[in-house]
């Protein structure tokens, strides 16, 4: 055996499971992809969000919320073991309504939220103590006003997928990039990954390859059902700090740089378009006019990983027990669960009790007939 | 750090521009990067640490020339020719955005 | 708008490209971020005919005058101050304009954007009274400027040696020259025999270096130059035989060498390829300039450099092929033996392989503290940093750091960071990619891109 875990890809997700198990005690390797692999780290928005999300679904909602909250710690203990900063805040968040229709059906999903969390703590809040809020801010003439959670932050998300690979070597386990996995194959004692550098074995493989991750489960009869979304973004010179809370597709980084996202698009390649580029510069600048005078620096796309309910997938293999997959589109907000409660829960066989409604059994059509 | 040679041979300059509001001789077809070598403590100041930058390739490619043009800030001002009366100001730091 | 062709830039392979094509009545625009035809090479060439300037700027320069004139009136249409933020498949080219945006569409575009010069990072680079010579030069061509005070040149290649000898030529004073350039190897004088063909720029050349020596000092043999002051330049200092030497300077100019502009071919994935000799990328071309992006063409020193004559010329190949790729002209191949196109380029193109194995980049170990980023300010020692825990992948540099991310969108470390990530992964600097160049090509603002979405509904 080369290590008790082999987690296969090595971005967001997977470098968080890693370093949750590394932190156990494990000794794990951790098998990363092509430099040009998607990273959806490396494309991501920052946010560590909860209004919104799992608005139709309890458990994910609840998940979100707990790495929410799990997340000022876990990035401290992580941060002080290598030395490295990582722009991290949690003022709350804002999600801008630009019409009384927006502010509406915002106000009705908080409501259905408000069912199922323990406190109450998020608000709508009118124009007028929106302005009251951020002095610095001129909104447009639509803006209604905003939808503000106090759970909400944000972080540079290229920082912590650097921060979590340097973690999973300072917790003693082994970063190999370059090393693109091509199959896994069970075995008696455990299974035998074969990879680009070499062939590697070990009693535990968690599979986090993102939208690749089917192709390595589904030959074993370890069904990850994924579709891919593209989005855009687009990021602006750096600007003197004049927004203090990060919005749904707004936010002013630490740099000072003001991100603007996200389109949700079917499109299968990597391009970006000017009619994306329109689309997302159109409704920034109708929430804050005078973003209209700042400069794009960049603009690009990453794919969402979606499971087919938009819910995350940490699952174990019945056929072969010691085979997991993890997928998600929100890997940040969900970093710090994944190090602390999913990748101890994957080593102790709770995933089944302790997360149960994340299985990928509920895809399982026959079951659910 | 640098003259205009009609200058050296005496001639008037072709027009005015302000430089931080202070009114400078500027020369025709020279450009808002040349104005900021010219006038002592005109550059910009780095967003990121804050040192003093003066325009570096003249070529568009280094992004060390830019200035408030006319109140549009974030100009490129090796591109743009200086035109009589334009406002030069520094961009130091981080640009601001109106509210 | 709708066009044939349209041409990025209008330089000498731009404008030649131009005035050809429309002989074949092609609807041509050309569009170029200066205020004036000429491009760097021929900057300012309509407005200088009258300066005190112009005839110290050689007569090189002055054969600018002719292709300026024609260009004026061949009937392309000329778009000047206006940068090209986006090329989409089709071709439909965003520009930006004053403040306003707007697209345009072409059936071939042809990129004709030259080259910038070699960014080469020292100690103080970033300190103002540094400045590339290429820079002060244009300065010259743009307002007739002169530096003042105690002014340095550092570098090689026959740009420093031209730039000197037109600035003593309008009275001006060098104080010193820091040679870079290695003693001529055994592989340049190899190249000698057909560079003889071009015996007149040789002697050109050590004409201009005996001009220097009567005007202040040569230094060569030396390391590890710096330039260093309190909010700027004041004082160099190098390493010569074991020794640290200093002087006062006023203002240092640099130069390497240039390389071709390739943000463009890059960011719509054309196929490129390593010089290993110069250093630098550029977008593989056939023999009519077409990338190897369908109706996609480059010329002049964007597709690998030659210099202005040897552009001005496969500018000429490329109209051809674009007329032929269009089906306006079906007789190319007859038409380019009948211009000696191919033999006037070779005769262009002839010092070229003297020059670049005479002036190879420098390959110095950057020390950590300097600067490689003038955008992020990311130290060369940071990004060392950054390549020991990530892939040799400039990308992970990228996010890990920020070099790069700047306004210049890494037009100044892009070589810095490829070599550095070679030297830390003990790779050829050829194995390691160049950054991931992203849209916009230029700045534009998001007023400008929000703005589209209403011309694009009144159309």
């Amino acid at each position: 055996m080369d290590a008790d875990v082999i987690v296969v890809g090595g971005a967001v997700v997977g470098a968080a499971l890693a370093y949750g198990c590394a932190k156990q005690g494990q000794e794990v390797i951790v098998l990363d992809g092509h430099d040009q692999d998607m990273r959806a780290a490396r494309a991501n928005f920052g946010l560590v969000w909860v209004q919104g999300k799992g608005s139709n679904a309890p458990a994910y909602h609840q998940l979100s919320r707990q790495s929410a909250d799990l997340w000022p710690g876990f990035l401290r203990e992580l941060t002080e073991t290598i030395g490295m900063q990582v722009d991290y805040s949690r003022p709350g968040g804002m999600i801008y309504c630009l019409s009384e229709a927006e502010y509406e059906t915002r106000e009705a999903l908080n409501k259905r939220t408000h069912n199922y969390v323990p406190r109450n703590d998020t608000r709508m809040v009118d124009r007028r103590e929106l302005e009251r809020m951020m002095p610095a801010v001129g909104f447009g003439p639509e803006v209604v006003g905003a939808s503000y959670c106090e759970a909400d932050g944000h972080v540079n998300p290229l920082q912590l997928l650097a921060a979590l690979q340097r973690g999973i070597v300072a917790a003693g386990g082994k970063m190999l990039f370059r090393n693109t996995v091509e199959s896994i194959e069970p075995g008696p004692r455990g299974f035998t990954v074969k990879a680009a550098l070499g062939t590697y074995a070990a009693p535990r493989v968690v599979v986090a390859a993102g939208l690749a991750t089917p192709a390595l489960t589904d030959p074993i009869g370890f069904k990850i059902p994924l579709r891919s979304e593209r989005g855009q973004l687009l990021v602006t010179e750096r600007l003197q700090p004049f927004l203090p809370y990060p919005g749904s597709g707004l936010r002013q980084t630490a740099d000072g740089t003001v991100m603007i996202g996200a389109t949700k698009e079917d499109a299968t390649d990597r391009g970006v378009t000017v009619a994306s580029a329109t689309t997302l510069a159109l409704r920034a600048t109708r929430i804050i006019p005078a973003l209209a005078s700042a400069q794009l620096v960049r603009q690009w796309s990453g794919f969402r990983v979606m499971p087919p309910d938009g819910c995350p997938i940490y699952a174990e293999s019945a056929a072969h027990p010691g085979l997991f997959a993890a997928a998600c589109h929100s890997g940040v907000t969900l970093a710090a669960v994944h190090a602390a409660i999913v990748a101890p829960a994957m080593l102790e066989g709770r995933l089944s009790t302790d997360l149960a409604a994340f299985s990928n059994g509920r895809f399982d059509v026959q079951k659910c007939a | 750090m640098f003259k205009s040679v009609r200058e050296q041979l005496g001639k008037r300059s072709d027009m005015i521009v302000l430089v931080n509001g202070v009114e400078t001789p500027a020369w025709d077809g020279e450009t808002v990067a040349s104005v900021l070598l010219r006038v002592p403590g005109a550059g910009r100041r780095s967003p990121v640490s804050g040192t003093p930058r003066l325009p570096y390739c003249q070529m568009g490619v280094c992004f060390e020339c830019l200035a408030i043009v006319d109140g549009i800030a974030s100009t490129q001002g090796c591109l743009v020719p200086v035109r009589p009366g334009m406002r030069i100001e520094s961009q130091r730091g981080p640009r601001e955005i109106s509210r | 708008m709708s066009y044939d062709v349209a041409i990025v830039g209008a330089g000498p392979a731009g404008m030649s490209a131009a005035i050809r094509l429309r002989e074949f009545g092609a609807s041509v625009v050309v569009i170029d971020e200066q205020p004036s035809p000429g491009g760097q090479i021929f900057r300012g060439i309509e407005r200088n005919a009258s300066s005190p300037v112009f005839p110290a700027l050689g007569k090189d320069y002055q054969k600018g005058q002719a292709l300026a004139a024609a260009f004026r009136v061949s009937g392309a249409e000329y778009l000047p101050s206006t940068q090209v933020w986006q090329i989409e498949d089709g071709w439909n080219l965003y520009l930006t304009a004053e403040g306003k945006a707007q697209r345009i569409a072409a059936r071939a575009v042809l990129l004709a954007n030259g080259a910038q010069e070699r960014p080469v990072p020292f100690a103080g680079w970033t300190l103002p009274g540094v400045m590339t010579v290429g820079a002060a030069q244009i300065l010259l061509k743009s307002g007739g400027m002169l530096p003042e005070g105690k002014v340095w040149i550092a570098g090689a290649g026959p740009l420093p040696l031209l730039y000197a000898t037109q600035l003593l030529n309008l009275g001006g004073r060098i104080a010193g020259f820091l040679d870079t350039s290695t003693p001529p190897r055994l592989s340049a004088l190899r190249r000698l025999p057909g560079a003889w063909r071009d015996f007149g720029g040789l002697l050109k050349g050590l004409r201009w270096l005996r001009g220097i020596k009567r005007s202040g000092i040569i230094v060569r043999g030396f390391s590890d130059l710096r330039a260093e002051g309190n909010e700027h330049l004041e004082h160099l200092t190098w390493e010569m035989e074991g020794k640290r030497h200093r002087v006062e300077a006023d203002v240092l100019l640099v130069h390497e060498g240039v390389v071709p502009r390739i943000h463009e071919t890059l960011a719509l994935g054309c196929a490129h390829h390593w010089n290993d000799e110069q250093g630098y990328l550029a977008a593989k071309v056939d023999r009519w300039g077409e990338s190897s992006r369908k109706s996609l063409f480059v010329a002049g020193d964007a597709s690998g450099i030659g210099g202005w004559l040897a552009a001005t010329i496969s500018g000429e190949i490329a109209a051809l092929g674009i007329a032929g790729r269009l089906g306006i002209s079906s007789e190319t191949d007859r038409l380019r033996k009948r211009a000696h196109l191919d033999r006037r380029r070779k005769r262009a193109l002839a010092l070229r392989p003297f020059l670049d194995a005479m002036y190879p980049p420098p390959r110095n170990r950057l020390p950590d503290d300097v600067i490689a980023c003038r955008c992020e300010e990311v130290t060369a020692g940071a990004i060392r940093a950054a390549a020991r825990n990530s892939p040799a992948d400039p990308s992970a540099v990228k996010a890990a750091t920020r070099c790069g991310m700047g306004p210049c969108q890494g037009r100044q470390c892009g070589y810095t960071v490829q070599a550095l990530l070679a030297e830390v992964h003990g790779l050829p600097v050829s194995e390691v990619r160049f950054f991931h160049i992203r849209p916009p090509l230029k700045p534009v603002t998001l007023g400008e891109i929000a703005s589209l979405e209403k011309a694009d509904r009144a159309t």
